[in-house]
């Protein structure tokens, strides 16, 4: 199935599709498989109500992987996602609640919060050399700790403002929410670094080898700092966008983007170990994870059950092409 | 000559954890409204116990530089289905333990399997088997429930001869019959060898898979004892998702806590046993000073950054700037 889909794509397109990863091309052919079952399990499937919807729940998981991505790539990951977005949501609904300078201030100071989380995981990673995975699980543990004694262990009353809800379910543009309109900005932002800008170069050749990064002159720890940052700003922005979809925060809202998020990057054929990866593949990936998760939910399938195939899937792809040189 | 010192040196991070858990189960106790009794020490060890068990299972994977982030998951699965299984007659009772175990050893062979020979990263690959394991989990416990067999319960969370807390003894029988002789043993070795540098491993002929794969078998055998564990002090089975991540998280605090390196090859289940009684007796210290229970999280999530901050001090013994990008 997926053989005679790449052919029919290669022979209109052969320029792209001699530079594409196979990874992605994989991604792409499970979108269209997913969409394919879909269709065969409800005719509104393929609706172009349906997937404008399923593209704007996408976008949610877009900026938040985009910041992952950039982690991914220098061969770090960053697990403070599921709090960073909480707290972003949280202290944006916080701050509206303090007059009209609040409410202006609100989703500003919200990401705020989010790169303050990412910056400290940056200095950890980049300065004191802890090891990325250990310190974002101790400030994701830091910044649950600060959101329970905030709220008092409730969830807060503050609601979203007016402009968090426009970002997230409004339509700037006739029939295009404004969400998936963010998605592709914040995108658009993330390819015009990471190809053409020296900062996303220098990423990708961290990512590779950082002695030899360092060994350029490249200030290999400041761009480490600045990406944790970045990914730490999108997560609570994402928290942001979640908080406006939803009309307000919620405690444990960011707990089911880890690991969808850091799914999203892998599935798309950004390498774990780094260097390798392209944004393209992870837009597949975001798409890839939100249909599966919608395919799941219009089955009606218990929490229970899509966790289980969520890694089983997860794993799957991943041993058909995430696997490591075997050692000689 | 000197094979004291060499000893010493070895047992450096074990020893420290130690003195830290000693230090601060003195100030827990002293504060405590009911003093050094034995109620007190039960009720803190039957907690510590609990995180202890996580923590040697995290000992083993992180000794081979891998880590599991799916110990809390399998933690929480076996609970679950010892709270359907560990009920009725002895001999069902008996059963059901033997069952409990066999699923954490198979959870443990398959995180071993995906990662040592699918070859793939220890991180994802054990963050969704993790959330494999929890949806068993919930498919198993979609509400909190369950029963356990009460008189086995009751004599585990005991004390023995009206002294020591059963849980410890049980602590101190696991240590003996898969610590020791797993760190010992030809793979045990293989496992530290495979942590320190894998390819000299390797090319020195050492059975690291072998060794890596006994080593993610075993810590899945041990949090599902450390589950079991869990139902003999709850009675029910819990398929709770923040208090699965809770253990993950604070078994890697206990480790570090513990002296055991995160790039692998160094360290001791014994002193990441130390790590976890410490981390424990620390989190509790706000309840004896009567602080108000919301600042807890808050509490240990500080002692967990500054407890991986520690690891920054090798910063210091650094010669050449190119050392900081291992």
């Amino acid at each position: 199935m997926s053989e005679t889909t790449l052919g029919g794509i290669a022979g209109r397109m052969p320029k792209f599709i001699r530079r594409a990863d196979p990874a992605v091309l994989t991604a792409f052919a499970c979108i269209v498989l997913l969409l394919f079952l879909g269709s065969l399990y409800s005719r509104s499937f393929l609706s172009p109500e349906y997937l404008l919807q399923q593209l704007k729940v996408a976008s949610f998981l877009g900026v938040i992987a985009t910041g992952m991505m950039l982690v991914i790539l220098l061969g770090q990951i960053d697990l403070s996602v599921p709090w960073s977005v909480a707290a972003g949501a949280m202290m944006a609904c916080a701050a509206a609640a303090y007059g009209p300078v609040g409410v202006v201030l609100a989703i500003p100071f919200g990401i705020f919060c989010g790169v303050l989380i990412g910056i400290v995981n940056g200095i950890g990673v980049a300065y004191l050399r802890i090891p990325s995975m250990i310190i974002t699980l101790a400030t994701n543990a830091v910044a649950q700790g600060l959101m329970v004694v905030y709220t008092g262990g409730f969830s807060p009353q503050d609601s979203a403002t007016g402009a968090m809800r426009y970002l997230a379910t409004g339509f700037a543009i006739p029939g295009v929410p404004n969400a998936v309109i963010i998605w592709a900005l914040i995108g658009a932002a993330m390819v015009f670094v990471l190809t053409r800008a020296g900062f996303g170069r220098t990423v990708y050749g961290i990512g590779n080898r950082e002695r030899a990064a360092y060994l350029s002159g490249v200030d290999t720890r400041r761009v480490v700092m600045i990406a944790f940052a970045v990914s730490g700003g999108l997560s609570a922005f994402g928290g942001v966008l979640l908080a406006g979809y939803a009309s307000k925060a919620a405690q444990s809202m960011g707990d089911a983007y880890l690991l969808p998020s850091i799914a999203a990057v892998v599935l798309g054929g950004t390498s774990i170990l780094g260097g390798r990866g392209s944004y393209l593949g992870t837009v597949a990936g975001v798409i890839l994870i939100t249909l599966l998760q919608s395919i799941l939910s219009v089955m009606q399938m218990p929490e229970a059950g899509r966790q289980i195939i969520y890694g089983v899937v997860i794993v799957a792809m991943l041993l058909l092409y995430g696997r490591a040189p075997a050692s000689r | 000559m000197k094979d004291w010192r060499y000893w010493l040196a070895e047992q450096r991070g074990t020893l420290l954890a130690l003195g830290i858990f000693i230090v601060m189960f003195i100030i827990y106790t002293s504060n405590h409204p009911a003093g050094f009794t034995a109620n007190v020490v039960q009720t803190a060890a039957n907690k510590g116990v609990l995180l202890a068990f996580v923590a040697m299972a995290q000992t083993l994977v992180v000794i081979t530089a891998g880590i599991d982030l799916s110990v809390g998951m399998i933690f929480l699965l076996t609970n679950c289905l010892a709270s359907w299984l560990v009920v009725g007659t002895p001999m069902q009772t008996t059963l059901g333990v033997i069952a409990v175990l066999a699923v954490g050893l198979l959870c443990g062979a398959i995180n071993g399997a995906i990662v040592i020979y699918g070859r793939l990263q220890p991180i994802v690959a054990t963050i969704a088997t993790g959330a494999v394991y929890y949806g068993i989990g919930l498919l198993l416990r979609p509400f909190p429930g369950g029963s356990v067999n009460e008189d086995l319960a009751d004599a585990m969370t005991g004390r023995v001869f009206d002294v020591v807390p059963a849980s410890l003894v049980v602590l101190f029988g696991i240590v003996l019959v898969i610590w020791v002789p797993f760190s010992r043993s030809v793979l045990g070795r293989a496992a530290y060898a495979a942590g320190s540098s894998e390819t000299a491993a390797y090319m020195s002929g050492v059975p690291i898979r072998r060794g890596k794969f006994a080593a993610y078998t075993l810590a899945g055998l041990l949090a599902a004892i450390g589950g079991l564990f869990l139902t003999f002090f709850t009675y029910t089975g819990d398929a709770a998702y923040a208090s699965g991540n809770a253990y993950t998280l604070f078994s890697i605090a206990a480790v570090v806590l513990g002296g055991v390196s995160l790039f692998g090859g160094k360290g001791s289940a014994i002193g990441a046993i130390f790590g976890a009684l410490a981390f424990r007796t620390i989190g509790d210290l706000l309840f004896v000073f009567d602080f108000d229970p919301l600042w807890q999280p808050l509490f240990q999530g500080v002692i967990l950054l500054i407890a991986v901050s520690l690891g920054a001090f090798a910063l210091f013994r650094v010669r050449n700037r190119l050392e900081w990008f291992l």
